[in-house]
């Protein structure tokens, strides 16, 4: 017997198309990837909303009946919990991408991290506060 | 080892600039979204949303048209960016970025020019 | 005395555990082949220990790699059901009662049994000039470099790499394409960009912003997941992408004479 061919005969495993499917981090990835989908949908919606406010108050009324029919809600519950964990997938990856260095030393994630939640409530109260008063 | 060409996109200069909308993108989204869609996707819905006028001139305030547009195309061009290697590595379209990726910018594109339309246009 | 006495007992009793291993002889085989070898479940072998129980006493045709034994050389990394772990730091009990599914490294191709071929991974390494560059201005050979604790440690971390590649096999970017430059060798890049005796920055440029490069990385994160020296690949990734993009922005922005 001849010694096969040591580069001929590699075997190289294929990848599976939907390889993201088969463990749980990679799955949680394409759910974080997918998120995106959302954050579109939700200015895509509200860019509709601004549209209607355009229009005038009938249009607006017409619109918020739209955004009270039970698809339109159950689209945005998924947006919204979607866009949560895009939030939160964000604050939590980018303590890790962005290296903060003071004096020379890099801060820790916490420190990094905290501005982010605190501008996070602050920029929300804000818009509550805007809309709501 | 011979190999048929690069599997993956092919890169063009134009990579870093993409990166930083995608970027800049998830941040903003990440700070302003989930509470937009709270307010104008759930709760006005079920419990009544504010008045038209106020709404009307909380939305034509200058600062809040320029940042709902910051805020439009930076989003699309984040989930332009997502979805495009998404689609690539997800189902293992690499070889065809020439496609997809001028498809999910371009698409990015419209939508802010749309978002230009109504908030500086219609508005 | 031992906290455990049901394992004490276990193995008194002689108890074994079935090592399912993959088999792959070229010119024989078409792909690889599982195989079962059941080896003494001992509280403190490793799956290394098991493999060299088989070489040992089952079947000496086993081939793999492996050297230290203890974490060290990078050599032993194979893929311990379904996840890339050093088998030597991998332990046979935390599989118990079994089987142990043992496959080579996932993301290379298969030269024999659990051995991979690393030359790919040599060459990217090799590509992202991993010395310090001193442009001609190089210390005489007895002269001292000093550098303070926070310079060390602004690269520190990204020296403790000891290229076992299971950050390769994590990844589905370098999966998908074998072309990509991967997190080692990025994250090795990082460590002579960010060492202050380095001036080789605009070089290694070219290699990580160009295809192939960084550009390529979605942030899975998995290869800092698996990487058992914590040096954290992923980060040095996402934050080379912003050195990349802003220098990107300072070319763009420069006339060309002015850089
Ligand atoms: S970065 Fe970590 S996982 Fe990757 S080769 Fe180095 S030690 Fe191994
Ligand atoms: S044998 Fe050296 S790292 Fe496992």
């Amino acid at each position: 017997m001849t010694a096969p061919d040591d580069t001929a005969a590699r075997y190289r495993r294929p990848v599976p198309v939907l390889w993201w499917t088969g463990r749980r981090p990679y799955l949680l990835f394409m759910i974080r990837e997918f998120s995106s989908v959302f954050v579109a949908w939700s200015v895509v919606y509200l860019l509709l909303l601004v549209r209607a406010v355009a229009a005038g108050p009938a249009a607006y009324r017409g619109f918020m009946e739209l955004s009270a029919s039970w698809w339109m809600l159950a689209l945005n519950v998924a947006a919204l919990a979607l866009t949560l964990f895009h939030t939160i997938t964000w604050f939590v990856v980018t303590p890790k991408a962005v290296a903060v260095r003071v004096l020379g030393v890099r801060l820790p994630a916490f420190m990094v991290a905290g501005p982010l939640y605190t501008a996070w409530i602050a920029v929300s109260a804000f818009v509550v506060w805007l809309l709501v008063r | 080892m011979a190999r048929e060409g690069r599997a993956g996109p092919r890169r063009r200069p134009v990579e870093p600039f993409l990166w930083l909308l995608f970027s800049g993108g998830g941040m903003a989204a990440a700070v302003l979204v989930p509470v937009l869609v709270l307010l104008f996707g759930v709760v006005f819905p079920l419990a009544g949303g504010p008045p038209y006028d106020h709404l009307r001139a909380v939305a034509a305030h200058p600062l809040t048209r320029v940042a709902l547009l910051g805020l439009a195309v930076l989003a699309f061009f984040h989930w332009a960016h997502r979805f495009r290697f998404a689609v690539e590595h997800g189902l293992g379209l690499g070889r065809l970025d020439r496609l997809i990726a001028p498809l999910c910018y371009g698409a990015a594109l419209a939508g802010s020019a749309a978002a230009a339309h109504v908030l500086f246009l219609t508005l | 005395m031992s906290a455990e006495p049901a394992m004490r007992a276990a193995e008194t009793a002689g108890e074994s555990i079935v090592l399912r291993v993959s088999r792959y002889l070229p010119g024989r085989d078409a792909e690889p082949v599982p195989r079962d070898y059941e080896v003494p479940l001992r509280e403190e072998w490793s799956v290394l220990d098991g493999l060299n129980h088989v070489k040992d006493v089952l079947d000496g045709s086993l081939a793999y790699r492996w050297s230290c034994r203890m974490g060290i050389c990078g050599s032993c990394g194979m893929t311990v059901n379904g996840e890339p772990r050093l088998t030597c730091g991998t332990f046979l009990s935390e599989f118990a009662p079994g089987p142990v599914v043992v496959e080579p490294l996932r993301g290379f191709a298969v030269i024999r049994d659990l051995v991979v071929d690393i030359e790919p991974f040599l060459g990217k390494l090799a590509s992202v000039t991993p010395w310090l560059v001193r442009n001609g201005a190089e210390p005489p050979p007895d002269a001292e470099f000093a550098q303070t604790p926070e310079q060390l440690g602004a690269y520190k971390q990204f020296s403790m790499c000891i290229n076992c590649m299971l950050c390769y096999s994590a990844c589905p970017v370098y999966a998908l394409d074998e072309d990509f430059l991967g997190p080692a060798a990025i994250a090795l890049a990082q460590r002579y960009n960010l060492d202050s005796r380095d001036m080789g920055a605009a070089a290694r440029f070219d290699v990580l912003a160009a295809a192939g490069g960084v550009w390529d990385c979605t942030y899975v994160g998995e290869c800092s997941a698996a990487c058992p020296k914590g040096v954290d690949p992923a980060g040095a990734i996402q934050q080379y992408k912003l050195t990349a993009a802003m220098e990107t922005v300072r070319r763009f922005l420069l006339p060309k004479g002015a850089r």
